[in-house]
């Protein structure tokens, strides 16, 4: 009996520190990749990587404003679309959920979050670069926007659906119409949650490749014309680590680190946004 | 002093519904285009190969001869083994956030935990081919070849990048989520189920087998289904890190490819109507792959969660 005791509070030590052991083989692996992209980038960045072109081949030099350029533009593009339509999809699936259309769209919005990203891209050249037969901006901005549409969808539904009915029965039962109700209570005492949903989601589109290598294509000029390539950060990346030329690798691990400050950024900065909000909830009503 | 407006309040409603019903429509309808497209575009290499397609490893765009099972061979044994890599993990660190540890710090875990999932895969892509693949060719093969060596599955030569490098950085990406999902389902378990089995005098192990883990069994399956389901899809880490040669083989050492890889390698060079349309034709077995597996996965995590809140 006593035996046993033992055998079963060492089974407990042995099964804790197992536990403890498994998030060291998260944390090891998150604090290497960290450690190399900051180590390699941070003394590969300069002036340079912001202000100029990439230089000819085999020359070294030259930076990568183009392609910052390019994201940025090609994720505002897909933005202002694609963040709309999110908005209302999820408003649409939050306050009539019950209509047999609302099932549809969610289980098309599922289906849409499970498409892989270079899959996207597929549909993104057939519908978009095969009618203007040219690889286009546009057309990355549309795969983009694809691939932000299902993930503010879900975030703005969540977030909609947790706001208490009796707030929307207050306002109906001052005889509001049912649009402004949605529109002025429900969407308007949830929007700096809205905000970091939509910057979440487009934070996940700033980093994506796939779904550019054959819509976007890339260049190795500033260019703003929507019907022609366009460079991004994320596929410059990619020409660059696989090339064997040294000085683009180390532009590569450059571009590697502005990318994950500009993703990382705006993830932590939106989720900032939400602690933010709690705390001034919490000094206005005094109780959390 | 009423004032009546323009129009009335239930025409207005009516509007607003119909505006939204028209987005609605118009998502859906993207969909059915998407797969349409899909599906025209890939069809010359359906009619061409049939059947033989999924079948046949023979891939050759000089020849225009073409065979996908090379890249399903791949994608199933990079992601199969990636999963059976990172649920163990994934659901022990669930555990650990929710029952273990005290909840400020739990948070903390988790909020690092959440930041994998936020890293650009092309980072994740790029260290992998710098830094993982040199180690796993100097450090982790002989240790697996003088440890393990007389499996067929750890012999042969290495190159750093292949099958087990780019099964270790997928297990690594698709960790947040198994674990978050895994996060959720042990939330619903009552906290009534847990203080009786410690009433009864368990170990807290005991007690998380018993009372957590035993009842969200079919959940934790979701979840690494849903965690197959993104390793399944995922493009860019992949197609650095596994050396992209369609061949199949025993040796986890040995590189292969994916479906998914070998659509980012080939597709913007491939010229022939039939190349185009055989890469189409794999993302088509992609689409489908990936929406069972989600499916799967979905309909089992809400069963289950069902199940257990018609319980407690």
């Amino acid at each position: 009996m006593n035996s046993s005791f033992k055998f079963r509070k060492f089974k407990n030590i042995f099964f804790m520190s197992l536990f403890a052991l498994s998030s060291l083989f998260v944390l090891i692996p998150l604090f290497l990749i960290f450690k190399y992209v900051f180590m390699m980038g941070a003394t590969s960045l300069n002036f340079d990587f912001f202000t100029q072109l990439p230089m000819p081949v085999g020359e070294d030099g030259g930076g990568m404003k183009h392609a910052i350029w390019g994201t940025l533009t090609m994720v505002g593009i897909a933005a202002s679309v694609a963040v709309p339509l999110g908005l209302f999809c999820g408003i649409y699936l939050s306050e009539f959920d019950k209509s047999p259309l609302a099932n549809a769209l969610r289980f098309c919005i599922d289906l849409l979050t499970g498409v892989p990203s270079i899959v996207i891209g597929i549909f993104a050249y057939i519908l978009v670069v095969v009618p203007f037969k040219s690889f286009s901006a546009l057309a990355g901005s549309f795969a983009l926007g694809i691939i932000i549409l299902p993930i503010l969808t879900r975030s703005t539904e969540e977030i909609l659906k947790l706001v208490p009915a009796h707030m929307k029965e207050a306002a109906l039962a001052l005889g509001m119409p049912r649009w402004k109700v949605i529109y002025y209570i429900v969407v308007r005492s949830n929007l700096s949650a809205l905000i970091t949903g939509m910057m979440l989601a487009l934070s996940r589109a700033a980093g994506e490749t796939a779904p550019l290598l054959f819509t976007a294509f890339g260049t190795r000029f500033l260019s703003f014309d929507l019907q022609s390539p366009m460079a991004s950060l994320p596929v410059q990346i990619y020409t660059y680590a696989i090339s064997p030329f040294d000085d683009w690798q180390r532009q590569a691990w450059a571009g590697a680190f502005v990318l994950i400050i500009l993703v990382l950024g705006l993830n932590l900065l939106s989720r900032c946004l939400i602690n933010y909000k709690a705390i001034i909830d919490f000094f206005k009503k005094g109780s959390p | 002093m009423k004032k009546t407006p323009l129009i009335s309040f239930r025409l207005q409603d009516k509007l607003n519904y119909s505006f939204l019903s028209l987005i609605a429509l118009l998502i859906i309808a993207l969909l059915i285009v998407m797969i349409t497209l899909l599906f025209r575009e890939a069809y010359p290499a359906v009619e061409q190969f049939g059947w033989g397609f999924i079948t046949d490893s023979y891939w050759d765009p000089a020849a225009d001869e073409y065979g996908g099972l090379a890249f399903l061979f791949g994608t199933v044994v990079t992601a199969s083994i990636a999963v059976f890599l990172a649920a163990p993990v994934s659901i022990s660190i669930a555990l650990f956030i929710n029952e273990i540890l005290p909840a400020k710090i739990g948070k903390v875990l988790g909020l690092f935990v959440e930041m994998i999932a936020a890293i650009p895969s092309i980072v994740f892509g790029l260290w992998g081919l710098f830094f993982l693949a040199p180690w796993v060719n100097t450090t982790l093969t002989p240790f697996l070849k003088s440890t393990l060596g007389f499996l067929p599955l750890f012999q042969g030569p290495s190159f750093g990048i292949g099958i087990l490098t780019a099964s270790m950085i997928l297990g690594l990406m698709i960790i947040p989520t198994i674990s978050s999902i895994c996060k959720e389902v042990f939330k619903t378990i009552p906290a009534h189920q847990k203080e009786a089995a410690l009433a009864l005098g368990a170990t807290r192990y005991e007690m998380l087998r018993l009372s957590v883990i035993g009842p969200s069994f079919s959940g934790i399956i979701g979840a690494s289904a849903l965690g197959l389901g993104r390793a399944l899809g995922e493009t860019m880490a992949v197609a650095m890190v596994i050396g992209n040669s369609p061949q199949i083989t025993s040796s986890l050492f040995a590189p292969a490819a994916t479906m998914a890889s070998i659509i980012a390698n080939e597709y913007a060079e491939a010229d022939s109507e039939l190349h185009i349309s055989a890469l189409c034709f794999v993302a088509v077995l992609l689409f489908f792959v990936t929406f069972i597996i989600n499916f799967m996965a979905r309909t089992i995590v809400w069963k289950n969660e069902r199940r257990l809140k018609s319980r407690g």
